[in-house]
Parts: structure tokens; C-alpha cells; sequence
């Protein structure tokens, strides 16, 4: 074969056909809230910004997030287990002028991972942007989740840098809990991005 | 069909930074990428197909009381995997500026009209042959602020889904003989071996008598199928 198509930046005119919302005459069937009606699982909300080297927020972004639901099954017929309910585990959402993004989901189960080993509950990240020619893939892992100290994929990542892909807790009353993951596409304390 | 993603392919892409093209420049990951090996969660990915389209979705021409204004192209092609398979069943988006080289968009502010009869936005679903097909405008050329006089050349950005999160594709088609292209660091952030992938093909054999004319634009995603010999 010749080779793959090369990726191309997002730009930031993607908005009416990617992220419509309210504000374009566009249906799209891909947003930011996850969760069916039928979905078993802690219904959760992942807030968070896009910050750039200067730590300006970066209001073009388009964030899209795949991960398994609470039994940890990926809707894909790679996965054996498959889920019993209309929970995708696939969500998009655009920032604003602020930089911010939000999901509403459900907290995702335990994963198996490479030799035998679990991973701890984990979100994967492609982040799009105008600057950006290829997308750049990150994880978010869970503050609270103890197999987090076990992750085989955690334990790739130099230990210092390892916080920047742990959401945090929000404490505050009421559901559904809100866990806050920034991305620092540049500069102090960059977000891990991988390698795949 | 168990699918593998080899990571040499992904010498057909940009890195992260691209200097020319001035917005990497802040954006871009500095730091080392950490490599990790592909777990089921990379294996795997959003399934789209046949239900998330609407019949007349890829046909960018009829969305609106009226015709939009400019030239009538027809843009198709075939969705492959790396061994040359069809990719059937799999969601492809595109979206792309009017005639006059403006988007709807709010924050493009360039100085041409808007079309009240083009959004821009399109969605198809690949067939069993990985075939898609789209009924649309060509777009126009439009400046930009990166450079002095910098123009983007001619151009429809193309989002695919393919077998898993590893083969998501966000690229754009350029057209074949514009002039704007050597000129163009978007284009130019590809690695040269492989930028005419981006270029699609006028297509004589695929025009519409009296209607349309059209451009071929392949697309080649992440992904081989495992053979008994990878063993990763």
C-alpha cells in the first residue's frame, strides 16, 4: 500500500458541522452528554479547560472522549463482553471562550489491559485544534480509583508527571460528582500525551 | 476481524509542532510522547453507520429553501484500511467553506458573503466497498493571518472514524493543479513523501452530464488485519 492519508489540523471553523449545539442549523448525533436512559452505572460529569503555553484558554478545541461503561465494556466488537445497553461510550464536545469543555457520562469500569493486567477505570482523549496538525491522545484516570497505583499504563509515565492525567474530585454536594481534568497542551505541567 | 495499528505508518503525519504554520506554535506538545502499547481501549472504538445519517445528508446543495451559489462538484472515493480493504459501514463528516471562501462559522470574519443556502456540513456512510459519495460546492480560496498575504488554497476537511480510536482521521482534500498549495504550511506540515495523498483527482468519468462535475478523494485509515505472524 502507499501509506495512510496524512491527519490535517481541525481549524477552527469546524463548529457547525462537528459541534453544532444550538447555534448551527446542523443535526449531529455526536455531543457531549453520554448517558442513556438505560446506562447502569455513577452517572458523572468530567469538566475542565484547554490551556496553551501561556496558559490563555483555548476557546477552539474539539475534545472527543471513547471509553467502556461501568462494567467495563467497550460498545465495539472487539470487545467479547459487550454492553447490554445503548450506552456508545463515544462523546465530543467543543470549548468556549473560556477554554472549557464538559462531558456527562458514566464512570467507567475496570479494563483489561496488557499480560493479564487489569487497568484502573480510565477515559481515553483526543484533543483537536486549530495549531494542532495531528490530534494528541491522552487518558483520564480517576483521583479516587486505588487500582490507579497498579495501572499498567500509569506506570509508563514518569511519576512526576502522572498528575496531570489524574481528574480531581470536586467536593461539593449533590450529584452528579464532577471531576475536573484541564489540559495543558504546552508549558508547566504539560498534559501527558502518548505515543500510539 | 482483529485489527492491528503499526505505529511506522504514522510517519505519513505531521508531529505535533509545525513552526511554518503559527498556531502549533503555542499549542503543540513539547515534551516527549510516551509510548505505550495498544490495550482494548485503543483497540476499540465508536461504531457509526447507517442509522446516524439521514437520507439527502450528503448532499450539500439541498439543505436549504434554495440552491447555493458556485460551481456543482460531485466528491467520492473509497475509505481503505492499510492492506487496501474497504472500510465499510463507517461514518465519514466534511465540512468546508462556500464559493466565496467563508465559512458560517461565527469566528470567520473574512470580508465575503455569506450563502443563506450553504451550512457547509455533510455526513455519509460508507458502503459494503467502502465507496462515499457527496453532492457540493467547490469551496473558494480565503486569506488568513498566519503569514503575509498567506491564502489557504481550495479545500474540504474530511473527519473518519474507521476500526478503533486509533484509526480517527481528521484531514483535508485539496484540488488537483491549484497554485495555492506550494505555497500553503498546512499542506506543507506533512511530510513532502506524503502530501499528494491530500490532493484529490478529477474525476471525467464520474461527472453528471449538464449538472456537475467531479473529484476522487481515497482515504486510507490506520489499520491492518492480524495475521499469525504479529504477535504483539
Amino acid at each position: 500500500m502507499a501509506g495512510i492519508t496524512p491527519s490535517q489540523t481541525v481549524g477552527p471553523f469546524f463548529a457547525p458541522a462537528l459541534t453544532p449545539g444550538k447555534d448551527y442549523p446542523w443535526h449531529q448525533p455526536i455531543a457531549n452528554d453520554l448517558i442513556t436512559p438505560d446506562a447502569s452505572g455513577q452517572r458523572i460529569r468530567i469538566e475542565g479547560r484547554v490551556l496553551d503555553s501561556d496558559g490563555a484558554p483555548v476557546n477552539d478545541a474539539m475534545i472527543e472522549i471513547w471509553q467502556a461503561d461501568a462494567a467495563g465494556r467497550y460498545a465495539h466488537p472487539a470487545d467479547q463482553q459487550r454492553p447490554n445497553a445503548k450506552f456508545t461510550g463515544f462523546g465530543r464536545a467543543g470549548t468556549d471562550a473560556e477554554g472549557r469543555y464538559s462531558f456527562s457520562t458514566i464512570k467507567p469500569g475496570a479494563v483489561a489491559g496488557p499480560d493479564g493486567k487489569q487497568q484502573a477505570p480510565h477515559i481515553l482523549v483526543a484533543v483537536f485544534s486549530r495549531g494542532l496538525p495531528r490530534h494528541a491522545y491522552t487518558r483520564i484516570y480517576f483521583a479516587d480509583e486505588a487500582g490507579n497505583a497498579g495501572d499498567p499504563i500509569l506506570a509508563l509515565v514518569p511519576a512526576d508527571r502522572r498528575p496531570t492525567l489524574i481528574a480531581r474530585r470536586q467536593e461539593k454536594n449533590g450529584a452528579p460528582q464532577i471531576y475536573v481534568f484541564d489540559i495543558r497542551l504546552q508549558g508547566d505541567n504539560e498534559t501527558v500525551f502518548f505515543d500510539v | 476481524m482483529t485489527y492491528v495499528y503499526p505505529r511506522e505508518s504514522l510517519s505519513a503525519f505531521s508531529g505535533h509542532l509545525a513552526p511554518a504554520y503559527k498556531s502549533s506554535i503555542k499549542r503543540a506538545p513539547r515534551q516527549p510522547l510516551v509510548i505505550m502499547p495498544h490495550t482494548l481501549s485503543e483497540l476499540t472504538g465508536p461504531v457509526y453507520g447507517h442509522n446516524d445519517v439521514q437520507p439527502g445528508d450528503n448532499d450539500l446543495t439541498k439543505q436549504h429553501e434554495g440552491e447555493p451559489l458556485g460551481e456543482r462538484i460531485l466528491v467520492h472515493g473509497r475509505v481503505l484500511d492499510e492492506d487496501g480493504r474497504p472500510v465499510a459501514d463507517t461514518l465519514v463528516e466534511l465540512w468546508q467553506a462556500n464559493a466565496a471562501g467563508r465559512y458560517t462559522c461565527v469566528v470567520d470574519q473574512h470580508a465575503a458573503p455569506l450563502d443563506p443556502n450553504f451550512t457547509g456540513a455533510g455526513r455519509a456512510v460508507t458502503d459494503a466497498d467502502g465507496h462515499y459519495e457527496f453532492l457540493t460546492i467547490k469551496p473558494g480560496a480565503y486569506p488568513w493571518a498566519n503569514h503575509e498575504n498567506a491564502w489557504r488554497p481550495a479545500h474540504i476537511h474530511f473527519s473518519l472514524f474507521g476500526h478503533s480510536f486509533m484509526s480517527r482521521l481528521v484531514t483535508q482534500m485539496y484540488f488537483p493543479n491549484d497554485p495555492l498549495i506550494p505555497f500553503d504550511p498546512v499542506y506543507d506540515s506533512v511530510p513532502p513523501e506524503s502530501r499528494a495523498r491530500m490532493i484529490s483527482s478529477f474525476d471525467m468519468h464520474a461527472t453528471v452530464p449538464n449538472w456537475a462535475l467531479a473529484y476522487r478523494f481515497d482515504i486510507v485509515l490506520r489499520g491492518r488485519e492480524q495475521t499469525p505472524l504479529d504477535n504483539d
